[in-house]
């Protein structure tokens, strides 16, 4: 496998504000690659600078074994890119919208290709309606077949699932991992959605204020720095103040914190202890509905990471 | 595995769409849009309006009328009532609304709409956007134009009964450039207030300001500079070079180049723009200059309005060009 897209030391300051710090990036063709981090982390300023339209401060990239600020027009003509909260020529139709990127592609011929794109996105049906008229969730499929317009070999998406209704998201992902397997696209994937990121994406790179904190498939990064201890949470019926204290009270267990849904908590346990703390609870008398281990997933870190930065800032 | 050093060599770019591809869609845009339908019918109505007014008085005194050439450029400006001005002022007064409305959503439109990133990640260069949607919005503009000129001789044809001759068909084809290249003037500044702007609607609102200023209180602007410039002290000499200096002022504004580009093509009697002694005209004998006199006569009106127009659209366009993505 050769790299497609490549960078060294990137460095984008405004200001005095690093917005992108020194960013390695090596992502591998044919991969579906997840940039995740929340909003303002330096995704899409990122995005710009391999797509040539940022000038970076400092640092090397590359992309398809290009510098996007020597040959922008080379990397564009193969690089496919779906911009956050995408666009399109509001009295236009959908088709019409495509048609005007092809021809910006110098591309001739198209008409057979922009209705296989239109079907793949599942609009053929709203094509030729004005895109003004469209929802911000058809804007977005839209934004996909126009990226796909030039047949890239490389796909940049940035948060292509917001706005998206939940059945839309998953045709969205299933569409993205059929593009990287069947037509061999290398996929940038810049989102703040976590589940979404870790259930299409080969890779994933961690991306908080300009800093990529944790790199490596979601499987490594889920076992990553565990340590000694594990994030548990606990679903317990009964008297709340009574549940908490039951929980606090047992040795193995330190800070507890009120849960995403009421009566549940989670608590940091010593490795290994948890069916001690199970039984634990149970001898007290606790009526244990739900056990589940955080950091099976990605959150806890997505979490932790967030934590620490929310810190640094206070 | 690509080296770090050096660059693969860049595969063979094919010579894409580029400036002509934005162009095509702009003007399609523009075609469609219902600004040109307004903008067309009232440029259309007024002109009609002024026309048939010129041709009516231009009737009532051609036949006592001995000697007069150039009959037919009458119809442009000549003032008849109830019309108040002639054509070429009622043009020279809407023109710049024309280039304004054509230039002011060029890229702050872009912006507002969310394509802006879109267009820019297509495999075109930055300038050859600001070119394509400028050569559209004055194709647009040419074509208004000539449609304008070619009905205005349409009615005067079936009205006066005089065909132009071939020198007032080329004096009217010089003028058609000049007022092609005035528009660019104006459709340059909104195009660089398009970029600098926003929202649309600011973006609109500066060249629109500076549209007015300098069409309703140029001339008292001018004083006033001039004035500063060159102290009135009430001798004559004083007084002499005080409305030089006013005019040299008033030369650096667009309008005041047009009015007196447009008087001097059109009116082969006019021979000149500048301020003349009631001496200087004592008994000189009324005669008309050719059209290349003429252009001699008003040559640095047109290369001032060229040289203004350029530098408008050339910072139009180091201002998209340096102008960030991200807005």
């Amino acid at each position: 496998m050769s790299t497609t897209i490549r960078s060294k030391g990137l460095t984008k300051t405004y200001g005095e504000h690093n917005v992108v710090d020194r960013l390695d990036l090596e992502i591998e063709a044919g991969e579906v690659f997840g940039l995740l981090g929340p909003n303002g982390a330096g995704k899409t300023t990122t995005i710009l600078m391999l797509l040539g339209l940022v000038q970076p401060t400092k640092g090397t990239i590359k992309v398809l074994g290009l510098d996007p600020r020597r040959y922008p027009l080379e990397v564009k003509r193969h690089v496919g890119y779906l911009p956050d909260a995408v666009g399109f020529y509001d009295t236009m139709t959908g088709r019409q919208n495509l048609r005007v990127t092809a021809r910006l592609n110098g591309l001739d011929d198209f008409e057979g290709h922009i209705d296989s794109l239109l079907e793949l996105v599942g609009l053929a049906d709203a094509a030729d309606q004005a895109a003004g008229e469209y929802s911000r969730g058809m804007k977005q499929r839209l934004g996909v077949a126009d990226a796909l317009v030039k047949s890239p070999s490389v796909l940049i998406l940035d948060e292509p699932t917001t706005a998206i209704d939940p059945e839309g998201v998953v045709e969205m992902l299933a569409l993205i991992q059929r593009l990287a397997k069947e037509e061999k696209v290398t996929v940038l994937l810049a989102s703040h959605l976590l589940h979404q990121v870790q259930t299409v994406c080969d890779r994933v790179a961690i991306f908080v204020h300009g800093k990529v904190v944790a790199q490596g498939t979601p499987h490594e990064l889920a076992a990553v720095d565990k340590g000694t201890k594990v994030r548990v949470e606990f679903r317990l019926g009964g008297d709340p103040t009574a549940a908490r204290a039951n929980l606090e009270s047992l040795s193995n267990v330190s800070d507890v914190e009120t849960g995403r849904v009421p009566g549940s908590w989670v608590a940091e346990l010593e490795a290994g202890s948890l069916p001690a703390t199970v039984s634990g609870l149970v001898a007290k008398g606790a009526d244990v509905i739900g056990v589940h281990r955080l950091d099976e997933d990605l959150e806890t870190i997505y979490r932790r990471y967030f934590e620490v930065q929310e810190e640094v800032s206070a | 595995m690509t080296t770090e050093t050096a660059d693969t060599t860049p595969p063979e770019l094919q010579r894409v769409g580029g400036w002509r591809a934005v162009a095509v869609k702009e003007i399609a845009d523009h075609l469609l849009s219902g600004r040109f339908v307004v903008l067309m019918g009232v440029l259309g109505i007024a002109t009609a309006a002024a026309v048939f007014a010129a041709s009516g008085g231009i009737r009532d005194v051609a036949p006592n009328a001995q000697g007069i050439t150039a009959l037919f450029l009458k119809l442009f400006t000549v003032t008849v009532d109830p019309v108040p001005f002639p054509l070429i002022v009622f043009v020279g007064f809407l023109a710049p609304l024309l280039g304004i409305m054509f230039g002011f959503d060029a890229v702050s439109g872009e912006r507002s709409q969310g394509t802006l990133p879109r267009l820019l990640s297509q495999p075109i260069h930055r300038d050859e956007v600001i070119l394509g949607k400028f050569v559209a919005g004055l194709t647009v503009v040419a074509i208004m134009l000539t449609a304008l000129v070619l009905f205005v001789s349409g009615i005067g044809v079936f009205r006066l009964g005089v065909v132009p001759s071939p020198t007032e068909i080329s004096r009217l084809a010089v003028w058609l450039v000049f007022a092609i290249i005035y528009v660019g003037f104006w459709q340059a500044l909104a195009t660089l207030s398009s970029v600098l702007a926003k929202r649309a609607s600011t973006s609109a609102m500066i060249p629109i300001g500076v549209w007015l200023v300098l069409t309703l209180f140029g001339s008292f602007l001018f004083g006033a500079v001039a004035g500063i410039l060159s102290p009135r002290d009430g001798s004559q000499t004083a007084e002499i070079a005080y409305l030089r200096t006013t005019q040299t002022v008033s030369q650096l504004s667009p309008v005041t180049l047009f009015q007196q580009g447009s008087s001097v093509l059109l009116d082969p009697e006019v021979r000149t723009v500048g301020l003349v002694t009631v001496e200087q005209v004592d008994r000189a004998i009324v005669s008309e200059l050719n059209l290349t006199q003429s252009l001699a006569v008003v040559w640095p009106q047109i290369a001032i309005l060229v040289a203004l127009t350029s530098v408008m659209f050339a910072l139009a366009y180091v201002a998209f060009m340096r102008d960030e993505v991200r807005a």
